[in-house]
């Protein structure tokens, strides 16, 4: 049964979607302006394309900052699905509570406290021991593979809960190992789900300024670090260059993951319907 | 026989994963590590363990850490902070606890401001991002269910793209030569610029904006779930469609308001972007003060005051989110 929406509503809709999109459309508009005042429009240009292009600074922090994210939503992924895994099949088990709130701690912790607690313990243990010698882009990935595992953690465990067990169940009473059963039945069904949590860990990690800025070193200035010292000083156009092409990237990236996350979902539900017919 | 590599890759992991765990579960020391309190702990106990170690290694003792050194003394060194415990020339131990960081903070009105400031700005976005939410959510959630999933889409998007990027947009939109200035001086309407950059105006446009998709998720996850056939029935028993909003709509939705207030207020208490590059020098808020007292000041000990001082109130609003949770959930 279908409920009329009153036509207020949908108009309230329409302006909230606008409030989310004209920023972004602004920028995207004024990354193609010939003048050096961003907001002033004086001819259309993709000169600060080619500028952006030729900026080392730029390339160098990007480039690092995408190497730092591909290796800690890696490890947050493993991490994080290790949590899932623990909170989701094993029953209650000792410290289970105080697992499951150190792995949701971090989605809510302000991010100027987790960068300073970060820096203070790596300032500790190279007291300590030695290691690590100075901060950079080890204890940035250390810094953003906590806090993107906790995202893992939720999402994988929500595909958990919400699965069915019978797979798993029949599985375990053919004989397999319970190590087997996870890699052979569990971690197909769960594909999707650790899909989604590396994306996210990877626009987390690619995003993040305030704990970088804390736990890296000289010699390891990620992109937004970069961006930020630059915006500080008030508009730039080559910035508005780099937001249009990471939209592009962001939206393209998004649409693909989900066309092809709902086709192998479709395969797989097709495959699982002519198992159990046969 | 099966061979080995005809197998699917996550197959040929799992074989091969098998007898190299069990074989360092025989070497004696592992065993001995493995085998806590007399039960052997296989690879279930390492499920739980490895999280276990990295979470309390990066997560709960770096909390420790930040608690000590918020009870030592400011130093000129490398690491510029004093040692608690110290070994003294007469080989005692001694242990310094120093509570001046904290009286610090309750004697200069900076603090308390900045502290209040941010509660302050943290509920207001939140309670505005929750009427715009709201409606959203309301016709997102009795909308078509093919289009759903493209509103639902859209209201997440923004929230992959940069952070840092969509504040900075901002910008050039409330500058006094920005979009809206500029459109608003060509149509006549205003005669000098409106100066809406580095105002507490400012901020509140880039907390609503930035925060907006954690309000309506949540909400647009309960009206979902909701079951329609209740607002039947009160329609039939003769109740007008606004009542029936307020007595079973409003109260039915509860859980995805706490959940959405939460998810906007705790961030936005300890933000430092927003406040940093759009508000101006009078808008205080703590997250900004504790980066300026670490950056500029190279004050770790009262950076790190200031931490705990964040975090008391944090903890609180999350045991009373908890707390609010629970007694909704309950059924009345």
């Amino acid at each position: 049964m279908r409920r009329a929406v009153h036509p207020a509503m949908w108009a309230w809709l329409i302006a909230g979607f606008a409030f989310l999109y004209v920023p972004i459309g602004s920028l995207i508009v004024f990354s193609f302006n010939e003048s050096k005042l961003v907001t002033v429009w004086s001819g259309f240009s993709t000169r600060w394309y080619g500028a952006l292009f030729r900026n080392e600074q730029i390339l160098d922090a990007a480039w690092l900052s995408v190497r730092i994210a591909a290796v800690s939503a890696a490890l947050a992924v493993v991490l994080g699905t290790l949590v899932a895994v623990a909170l989701a099949r094993f029953g209650p088990f000792r410290g289970r509570a105080l697992l499951s709130g150190l792995a949701t701690a971090p989605l809510v912790m302000p991010e100027v406290i987790t960068g300073l607690s970060l820096l203070l313990l790596f300032v500790a243990m190279e007291q300590a021991c030695g290691w690590p010698a100075g901060r950079g882009t080890p204890t940035i990935i250390i810094a953003h593979t906590t806090f993107a595992l906790a995202y893992v953690a939720v999402i994988v465990q929500s595909r958990l809960v919400g699965m069915d067990p019978s797979l798993e169940e029949a599985a375990m009473d053919l004989g397999a190992k319970p190590t087997k059963v996870f890699f052979v039945i569990t971690l197909p069904l769960i594909l999707p789900a650790l899909v989604a949590g590396f994306l996210l860990a990877f626009t987390l990690s690619l995003d993040d300024l305030v704990i970088a800025s804390f736990v890296s070193g000289p010699g390891s200035t990620t992109l937004p670090m970069v961006i930020y010292s630059k915006v500080r000083l008030g508009l730039s156009p080559e910035i508005n260059a780099l937001a249009t092409l990471l939209v592009l990237i962001v939206t393209l990236g998004v649409a693909a993951a989900g066309l092809l996350l709902k086709r192998a979902e479709r395969t797989r539900e097709r495959d699982t319907r002519m198992v159990l017919e046969k | 026989m099966i061979r080995h590599d005809s197998l699917p890759l996550g197959d040929r992991l799992a074989v091969s994963a098998g007898p190299l765990i069990r074989r360092l579960a025989g070497i004696t020391p592992v065993r001995r590590f493995l085998n806590v309190s007399g039960r052997f702990v296989t690879g279930r106990g390492l499920v739980v363990a490895v999280p276990y170690g990295w979470l309390a290694l990066f997560f709960l003792v770096p909390f420790l850490i930040v608690l000590k050194i918020s009870f030592a003394d400011q130093l000129i060194a490398q690491p510029p902070y004093s040692a608690l415990v110290e070994w003294t020339a007469e080989g005692y131990l001694t242990l310094r606890l120093n509570v001046e960081n904290y009286l610090f903070l309750a004697r200069d009105a900076l603090y308390w401001k900045a502290y209040l400031r941010s509660v302050e700005i943290a509920f207001f976005s939140a309670s505005i991002c929750l009427v715009i939410a709201y409606p959203m959510a309301y016709a997102m959630a009795r909308a078509d269910r093919a289009l759903r999933g493209l509103l639902l889409m859209l209201v997440v998007l923004p929230f992959w793209t940069s952070f840092l990027l969509r504040v900075y947009a901002w910008i050039g939109l409330l500058n006094n030569t920005g979009v809206i200035n500029n459109t608003l001086l060509a149509l006549g309407l205003i005669d000098r610029p409106l100066g809406m950059m580095r105002t507490d105006f400012a901020v509140y446009v880039g907390i609503v904006y930035s925060y907006l998709p954690f309000m309506v998720l949540p909400l647009y996850a309960t009206l979902e779930k909701m079951d329609l056939t209740l607002l039947e029935a009160a329609e039939d028993l003769g109740c007008r469609p606004f009542e029936a909003f307020l007595s079973i709509t409003l109260p039915l939705s509860l859980p995805g308001i706490i959940a959405g207030f939460s998810l906007v207020f705790i961030p936005a208490l300890g933000e430092f972007v927003i406040p940093d590059l759009l508000g101006g020098t009078e808008t205080l808020m703590i997250g900004k003060v504790l980066w300026d007292e670490f950056f500029s000041n190279r004050a770790w000990p009262l950076a790190s005051a200031v931490a705990i001082a964040m975090l008391s109130l944090v903890l609180v609003i999350m045991a009373f989110q908890h707390w609010l949770a629970r007694r909704t959930a309950e059924p009345a």
